[in-house]
């Protein structure tokens, strides 16, 4: 049996002998050579995905100004940042609004400018207006400041994003009677249109689907620069059923990534306003997998045609979590611009961008093909599905004294 | 020679309750395709449409117009696609209605092709990266 391991692969980088391709150039490979014969040839598949991602932020330490001040409250470009943390430190979410935002008042509310937006123009170097209020201590006596800054001027600024890179996702519908404005997009009544959000063949999770190469510490490709794989993400549920080819058939894996903000573009970190629900952050991602094995490369042979995803309604079944989805759809599908729902045709678009997947692949492949980028071998790997977790619902019982 | 175009007016309140399509019909010979038309709480019109006929008809019908107070714009220049904020996801062609704006497949690349376009403005909202621009500054 072909065997290969990660050093000899960072070898080859280091030498620039290594084959690599993207995930959907080694589909071409494989048809010609099959899986063995492109398992002996190839060392690394680059994959990509460039989607919304609400569960994304930032930790920043925002360096002291004199006097010194323990910030309670934090506003960065009208759009308020977590304090609850040490004196400078401060965590921004991509889906914080500012206060004066009017959300959905008048509905659909547009959302213009959050927390996704704030991370965009920081990294693209933008002046960021800075409003911070202190209660006063000893040890930090400011009250109060109001200053600009830039990225470069700031101590740390650390993307951690507890859920990204979902292996596969839902795909939305509106089986209502009115337009619905969703995460997933604007869904025009009566099966009018559908979304999706996954890159399909060139997703990362969905050429790993056992997470078998994926684990803590893996380097990958984040926001434009390097960043890693921190955990498995929240949500995380590798439980999900999954077709032969061990690709799940419903929103499964999830990552935790993290990577230094200095080093990544704005390109690949954009604010987004998704009318009627609120502000979020694209980010764009790409792991690299080793082809350990003709079992790994196996993985990497998966095409559009194969991965299927759940379609779910949004005007009740997903809110109100009522009857099940409406059958499944194939990427190879969705990617055509129409699936049929009910025996009627449905035009269907994407969320995340094909194009941005594929660009990611390619740079991950250009950087460790000038040997820039070495593979990581996981310092401890993910719970996959022999961990049997199971995802919860929120308790909803009685908090008051007599109450149960 | 026969002119087709597509045009944008936008009317004061003093000319908002004339028959401005009636007179370009009579007068001018002019064949009119309402794409859009809204008055404000101001009482301004704003009036999308695509007007054909003789030239002669067309440029009179114009110089009227303007005369009688109204303001005339080319539609082509209203809506414009910032490509270098589009994220090339294709979630606008399925909202718009025209056409216009299409994902090419297989390439799965955003396309935005101006003479399909009605200005429905659907497109501005929907884009999440605010990708499509108007020019057109809103006093509605």
């Amino acid at each position: 049996m072909f065997e290969r391991t990660y050093e000899e692969i960072n070898q080859k980088i280091r030498r620039g002998a290594a084959v690599v391709l993207t995930a959907e150039e080694v589909l071409e490979v494989i048809a010609e050579k099959g899986v063995s014969g492109a398992a002996q040839t190839v060392d690394v598949v680059t994959t990509g995905t460039f989607g919304p991602m609400c569960s994304s932020g930032l930790f920043l330490n925002l360096g002291h100004p004199r006097p010194r001040i323990k910030i309670n409250e934090l506003y960065l470009n009208g759009v308020p940042a977590y304090a609850g943390l040490a004196a400078v430190d401060a965590y921004l979410g991509a889906t914080a609004l500012p206060p004066g935002d009017p959300r959905n008042r008048n509905h659909p509310g547009e959302f213009v400018y959050g927390g996704g937006h704030v991370i965009e123009d920081l990294v693209a170097g933008k002046e960021i207006l800075l409003q911070a209020h202190g209660y006063g201590t000893d040890c930090y006596p400011l009250k109060k400041i109001e200053t600009t800054f830039r990225l470069s001027e700031i101590n740390e600024a650390i993307l951690y994003n507890p859920r990204n890179a979902y292996q596969n996702y839902s795909v939305a519908v509106n089986l209502g009677s009115k337009m619905i404005y969703t995460y997933m997009g604007m869904l025009k009544p009566r099966l009018g249109n559908a979304y999706y959000s996954s890159a399909g063949q060139l997703s990362p999770l969905l050429n790993d689907p056992l997470l078998k190469t994926i684990g803590i510490g893996t380097q990958i490709f984040l926001g434009g620069g390097r960043g890693r794989v921190a955990w498995h993400g929240t949500q995380h549920n590798p439980s999900v059923e999954r077709g032969a080819n061990g690709v799940p058939r419903n929103a499964a894996a999830t990552l935790a990534l993290i990577g230094d903000l200095k080093q990544m573009h704005w390109r690949w970190l954009r604010g987004l306003s998704f009318l009627g629900y609120g502000a979020t952050l694209k980010v764009g991602l790409g792991i690299p997998i080793p082809i350990l094995s003709e079992e790994i490369m196996s993985y990497c042979a998966v095409e559009d045609g194969e991965i299927y995803a759940p379609v779910v309604d949004f005007s009740r079944g997903y809110p109100y979590k009522e009857g099940g989805d409406l059958g499944l759809v194939s990427y190879a599908e969705l990617k055509s611009g129409s699936i049929k729902i009910r025996d009627r045709r449905v035009p269907a678009a994407p969320l995340s961008s094909y194009v941005g997947a594929r660009e990611i692949a390619a740079t991950l492949k250009k950087w460790i093909l000038a040997g820039e980028f070495t593979l990581s071998p996981p310092v401890a790997p993910l719970p996959s599905v022999e961990a049997g977790i199971k995802l919860q619902s929120l308790p909803q019982r009685d908090p008051s004294p007599g109450g149960m | 020679m026969v002119i087709k175009q597509k045009l944008v007016f936008r009317f004061p309140p003093s000319v908002v309750e004339q028959p401005i399509i009636y007179r370009l019909v009579k007068d001018f010979d002019l064949m009119v395709n309402i794409l859009r038309a809204e008055i404000n709480p101001k009482k301004e019109g704003r009036l999308m449409l695509e007007l054909s006929g003789s030239e002669s008809g067309y440029r009179r019908a114009i110089d009227w117009l303007c005369k009688e107070g109204l303001q005339v714009m080319n539609l082509k220049q209203q809506i414009f696609w910032n490509e270098e904020r589009c994220t090339q996801c294709g979630a606008c062609s399925v909202i718009c209605p025209s056409g216009a704006l299409e994902l090419q497949r297989p390439e799965m690349t955003v396309r935005f092709q101006e003479d399909k376009c009605i200005v429905c403005e659907l497109c501005l909202r929907a884009c999440p990266a605010r990708a499509m621009e108007t020019l057109i500054e809103d006093n509605g």
